[in-house]
């Protein structure tokens, strides 16, 4: 066999699955099974001293399971990768997984509603606790470094604040100061952006967007890139005997991939939250399409984003691709495009200030098949008003920090053609302005 | 010669069957105790070289890879990287097919000794995460294998 670096779009493909052995399926067989029987009960004793791989129970691994967890690593360049049962779950997944209780997380304060829940209310009361700082300044991050520091968390593209991360400088400043960088990169997906390529210890993903693409199943995956030094004392979790795995020294014995089966053998064991196989294999029929989808989400949102700059009835734009955007650059130096998510607000109107708001309300509820839901990355134009959704239970510092005007509406553009997005923004926004 | 290639890793895990394995533990936690069960489960024959113990795995222990009275084709070291060089010496003298040398063990000078003695030579890899790598196992962890190919696997080990 030779050896090659395969493109993502082979990648996308292939990665994960060969035929399968027993049957010579080419396409992937969905396990739909709780248990994998033993060989021996000497079988058994090494399976589950993980002196061999192999599968046990689906909670833990699963064939299905398995061909997505080695695509999306493969796609992020990463070494190795977990699956979950949520993007959330992802998250929660690798943060337990690296903290404990005394820990500090800095985090980019332009976060997914539900991260700043995460890490606000949910972890705090864990005793770990986190600073939420400006994502557009890496001197921020550095800021609010503090001894007991044991992650640094953004996202490479905020949902929906839509800021970039110079992934680059936050990275080298974490690993300055010994602690992992963690980047949700689901916005862009792995087509568009390798947080790893730019120094990123963990990479996590809502599968639910753009990976499967459908809109029809939850799922989220853990990526580690293999090259974060876990032996530099900050992390004895990862060095010392497992009590939650009789003894088990994970980094010793599992080198470049010890993250990935602690996050597996520790955190998903234990915690539960497990991707079903069936769900693995609806997520991965999308991924086989993710770099052509991800082509015309890009076009058509760049479309979108003009045109809405140029209309009347509009009063700001927020979309990293236009050139005027104050990270443009940025996300041209990390990133081969910007995704389909944008943001604007439209103009109050006659209604005064407080008509932004109403407006926006009216524009949504006036759409003819852009969907109004919270959902982003799905085939369908998709709408929504995050200040009354996603970032309701913020409080308004909260809000802003996370980059959510009152007047803010969250377009994520979909495949439909871009003749016919335009036509629904232009009824509805003539009904709002009406 | 590249060890590192795929094809290269394969076709030394293929051809050669008996590994013996100097610096094996006795300690069932032991990374090397992992490493041997896990060749031996897959059918490799393993012969245990450590002065501390006579028998490992259910396998008789020698004191040094001279001592050992069959065919070795693999010689395995878990020693730190500056013990290699005589290790390497006894390989070549021993007639086995290959040096490896695991994970964190990195002697350059004894990987190019035993190229030109025509040996196979790997640096700084596991011998049990590149056989579940290439021959399945590893997948089911997650890992990102490298491996594309739309050829049914055949069975190994």
């Amino acid at each position: 066999m030779a050896d090659r670096a395969f493109k993502p779009e082979t990648l996308a493909i292939h990665a994960g699955q060969i035929p399968d052995r027993e049957t010579g399926a080419r396409a992937l067989p969905i396990y739909q099974t709780t248990s994998f029987v033993f060989d021996s009960a000497d079988h058994a004793a090494s399976l589950f001293n993980l002196q061999t791989f192999g599968n046990v129970y689906s909670r833990l691994s699963n064939p299905t399971v398995a061909a997505l967890e080695e695509r999306v690593a493969a796609l992020e360049g990463g070494r190795a990768g977990v699956a979950s049962a949520s993007g959330m779950a992802a998250e929660a997944m690798a943060l337990m997984t690296m903290l404990q209780s005394g820990d500090h997380v800095v985090a980019a304060g332009a976060l997914y509603g539900g991260s700043v829940t995460m890490l606000a209310v949910n972890l705090r009361k864990f005793g770990i606790e986190t600073s939420f700082v400006d994502a557009t300044n890496p001197d921020a991050f550095a800021a609010a470094m503090r001894p007991n520091t044991r992650a640094v968390f953004a996202e490479s593209l905020g949902n929906p604040s839509l800021v970039v991360l110079d992934i680059a400088a936050v990275a080298e400043m974490a690993h300055a100061h010994g602690v992992p960088l963690v980047i949700d990169n689901t916005v862009p997906s792995p087509f568009l952006c390798n947080p790893i390529a730019f120094g990123a210890d963990i990479v996590v993903h809502s599968a639910t967007k753009y990976l499967g693409g459908h809109g029809t199943t939850l799922a989220g995956l853990v990526v580690e890139s293999g090259t974060f030094p876990w032996d530099n004392g900050k992390f004895p979790g990862m060095t010392e005997p497992s009590p939650g795995y009789h003894g088990v020294k994970f980094f010793e014995t599992f080198g470049d991939f010890a993250f990935t089966m602690r996050c597996r053998m520790e955190t998903l064991r234990v915690y539960g939250a497990a991707l079903s196989p069936q769900s693995a294999w609806q997520i991965l029929q999308g991924v086989e399409t993710l770099p052509l989808r991800m082509e015309r989400h890009c076009s058509n949102a760049l479309a979108v984003a003009q045109h809405l700059r140029a209309h009347p009835a509009v009063s700001w734009v927020n979309y990293p691709g236009l050139e005027d955007h104050p990270q443009h650059a940025l996300m041209k130096r990390q990133m081969h495009g910007a995704s389909g998510l944008l943001a604007f607000g439209v103009k109050p109107g006659a209604a005064g200030a407080a008509g932004g708001l109403a407006n926006g309300v009216k524009f949504i509820e006036s759409a003819q098949f852009m969907s109004h839901l919270v959902n982003i990355g799905d085939t369908r134009t998709l709408i929504s008003h995050p200040a009354s959704t996603t970032h309701r239970q913020l409080d308004e510092a909260q809000a802003l920090a996370a980059g959510v005007r009152p007047d803010m509406i969250r377009i994520s553009v979909g495949l439909e053609h871009i003749d016919d997005i335009l036509w629904d923004i232009d009824q509805a926004l003539a009904q709002a302005s009406a | 010669m590249a060890a590192d290639e795929i094809s290269t890793l394969r076709r030394i895990l293929r051809e050669d069957r008996t590994i013996a394995v100097v610096g094996l533990s006795a300690e069932w936690h032991r990374p090397s105790y992992f490493a041997a069960k896990y060749m031996q489960g897959k059918g490799y024959r393993i012969v245990p070289v450590n002065p501390r113990y006579d028998e490992i795995l259910g396998e008789r222990c020698y004191k040094r890879l001279e001592d050992i009275p069959i065919k070795v084709d693999i010689v395995d070291v878990f020693r730190r990287t500056d013990d290699v060089g005589p290790i390497a010496d006894s390989a070549i003298a021993i007639g086995a097919r290959c040096l490896w040398q695991q994970i964190g063990v990195k002697n350059a000078a004894a990987d190019a000794k035993v190229r030109a003695a025509g040996m196979d030579s790997v640096m700084d890899r596991c011998v049990k995460i590149e056989h579940a790598r290439l021959f399945g196992g590893l997948h089911w962890a997650g890992v990102n294998t490298k491996v594309i190919s739309a050829k049914r696997p055949v069975h190994h080990g």
